[in-house]
């Protein structure tokens, strides 16, 4: 067993992470940007841009990768322009495996943050306005934080579609081993080869991380969940004291006590 | 001090226009929901932009439509005590403090300590928001805004979050914390009780519109409009119809009033408190002209009784010539006139005092 361990390619297990974890930088911060800018634009524009931006999400792997080679491929207009001008070459490169996790990850990112920013109490928003805090402060103290969990678990759940990409990638990356072979394709060539054991080894690993992320979304959820009172602890009060934590009510609350004396 | 608005702006379907201009340290905006009075709070604050319009607050413009000026609500140096306090979530109480501090990390230390210990959080500083009370949470927000040192304070319905015994306490509390404030104060909120309990000037909100803009303790006792007669805890309405120089018809009640005051010319409604009623049990001489002989008495046949802890409301129905029917009249009684109702039974009338009628346009 030892042996056989040490006789195996290690290279798409880094290759993966690399990936994973670049792809997913990548997409925290463009996600987050998107579903800030989307977010604060008219109606019409709104559900045009936000059915782009969810596409690579409902699109079959496939597809996607079909359009990113169109774009990139060194025989069209963007590849030549990238290859000739910065020696850039994307298509059966690494940053080819980069560009299409990134890609396929991206909605995952982008509709967590949207839906974690339109869940925060705007009044959050107005009272550090008018307490003087600069917006690029409020952004990164009240809002991302108030964002918190939703974030975390789209990032989470980023690095897991990151890491797990096969069809775009394989299309635009290829799947060359020590450089753009990811565990996926690597699953798929043993598979082909009839051999079993690399393939159950390859697919225990994903399964772990696979794993891994789910149970850290848990923890994440669990811990936010108990600092802003839906969690145990709050529970427990809420039994002794039921007025605690209510919600508050609107303007609607008819404030005429009927004890009042005017 | 002297806060001036001339400020509107139209939505689907409904449209604020704001225009007064307040001297008092102490303002109260009282409207029912839907008023438009948060939205002036807004206004005020930078949160909501006016379509058009000025508004100056001492020597500083805040916004002013035609010049193009609109001061971003950080650079208004404006406290906005929000309905839900809006603590921030993620950070403890001492951090929501410090959020309002700017300077060196000494300075804002010492000003958040300050705050803790005069506000009574020392012991709460390092929990977050979720675990702290209703009350507790309103002295963090009340902390963070007096941290930030503002030149206006606006407070949109502070108590409308808190239960009734909380609610009491909290308005004391608040009103100390306040007393040596020297800036103007905005109360806004749908409680006579606490707008005449903390405000010396007035404005009625309805619609979008300001009604009615005086002393509070003035509107009170003397509405102009019945909007503020409303407000202000007025519970009958007649319509009336002028009929002199010193009588009205009050049509929904079917009796004539006359009075020794004057009754204003634009006159277009009476209003009277539940609780200035005085019963009349027997009819009196009959005299010319009809009616019970008992001036301005409404005779009145009993629809129903509800029994509260320390009062009990009465509801009649007006049998006056040509009173409407679905009018009610309620009347009010303190827990020390119950016996007297209980030994003779329903009284036949409601007797005016004249001093308590209200003339309202």
């Amino acid at each position: 067993m030892l042996e056989f361990l040490k006789s195996l390619d290690w290279s798409p297990l880094w290759i993966s992470l690399k990936t994973g974890v670049a792809a997913t930088i990548l997409s925290f911060f463009l996600g987050i940007y998107a579903a800030r800018k989307v977010m604060r634009m008219p109606g019409g524009r709104r559900s045009f841009l936000d059915g782009i931006l969810t596409l690579p999400m409902v699109l079959p792997p496939t597809v996607a990768g079909f359009f990113l080679l169109l774009l990139f491929s060194r025989r069209r207009p963007l590849g030549i322009f990238l290859y000739d001008q910065f020696g850039i070459k994307v298509v059966q490169s690494w940053l080819g495996c980069i560009i299409a996790a990134t890609v396929i990850s991206f909605p995952l990112m982008y509709r967590n943050a949207r839906a974690a920013f339109e869940l925060i109490d705007e009044n959050l928003l107005y009272a550090a306005q008018t307490l003087g805090m600069p917006d690029r402060l409020i952004f990164w103290k009240v809002l991302l934080p108030a964002a918190g969990p939703g974030i975390a678990s789209g990032t989470v759940l980023t690095f897991a579609r990151a890491l797990g990409e096969y069809g775009a990638t394989s299309m635009l990356a290829g799947n060359i081993p020590g450089k753009t072979a990811t565990i996926s394709q690597r699953i798929a060539m043993v598979i082909q080869d009839q051999d079993y054991e690399s393939a159950g080894l390859w697919v225990g690993i994903v399964l772990l991380i696979a794993f891994l992320s789910i149970f850290l979304l848990n923890r994440i959820a669990e811990r936010s969940g108990r600092r802003r009172g839906s969690g145990r602890l709050m529970e427990g009060r809420k039994a002794l004291f039921p007025s605690f934590g209510k919600k508050r009510g609107g303007e609607d609350e008819e404030g005429e006590g009927q004890w009042s004396s005017r | 001090m002297e806060l001036s608005v001339k400020a509107g702006r139209k939505f689907p379907g409904f449209s604020l226009d704001m225009e007064f201009t307040a001297r008092s340290g102490r303002l109260g905006i009282l409207g029912a929901s839907g008023s438009g009075k948060s939205m002036c709070l807004r206004m005020l604050a930078g949160i909501l932009r006016p379509d058009e319009g000025r508004i100056c607050y001492n020597d500083r413009t805040f916004y002013d439509g035609a010049a193009g000026i609109d001061l971003r609500p950080q650079d208004r140096n404006v406290g906005y005590l929000f309905q839900n306090y809006a603590l921030f979530p993620t950070m403890t109480v001492a951090g929501n403090i410090a959020c309002a501090v700017r300077g060196s990390r000494a300075e804002r230390e010492e000003r958040v300590s300050e705050m803790l210990s005069r506000f009574r959080l020392g012991g709460l500083s390092r929990r977050y928001p979720a675990e702290l009370s209703g009350g507790q949470q309103q002295r963090v927000a009340l902390a963070r805004i007096m941290a930030y040192r503002p030149e206006l304070i606006l407070l949109d319905e502070p108590f409308s979050a808190l239960d009734v015994y909380l609610k009491d306490q909290m308005q004391a509390e608040l009103t100390e914390q306040l007393a040596d404030y020297d800036g103007m104060v905005i109360l806004v909120s749908h409680s006579r009780d606490e707008i005449y309990r903390f405000s010396s000037e007035l404005l009625i909100v309805e619609n979008g519109r300001i009604e009615e803009h005086g002393g509070t303790r003035e509107l009170f006792q003397a509405p102009g409009r019945k909007v503020t007669a409303r407000l202000t805890g007025c519970k009958n309405f007649s319509r009336a119809e002028r009929c002199g120089e010193h009588a009205v018809r009050a049509l929904d009640w079917g009796i004539m009033i006359r009075t020794e005051r004057e009754i204003p010319e634009d006159i277009r409604f009476i209003g009277y408190r539940a609780h200035d009623f005085l019963p009349v049990w027997e009819e009196g001489p009959e005299q010319e002209g009809g009616g019970c002989g008992i001036k301005n008495a409404i005779p009145v046949g009993l629809k129903n009784i509800a029994e509260l802890p320390f009062e009990r409301n009465y509801y009649f129905r007006p049998l006056g010539e040509g009173a409407s029917s679905d009018v009610l009249i309620s009347c009010f009684l303190q827990r020390e006139r119950w016996k007297e109702f209980d030994e003779k039974g329903i009284p036949r009338f409601l007797k005016l005092a004249e001093e308590k009628i209200l003339f309202l346009r």
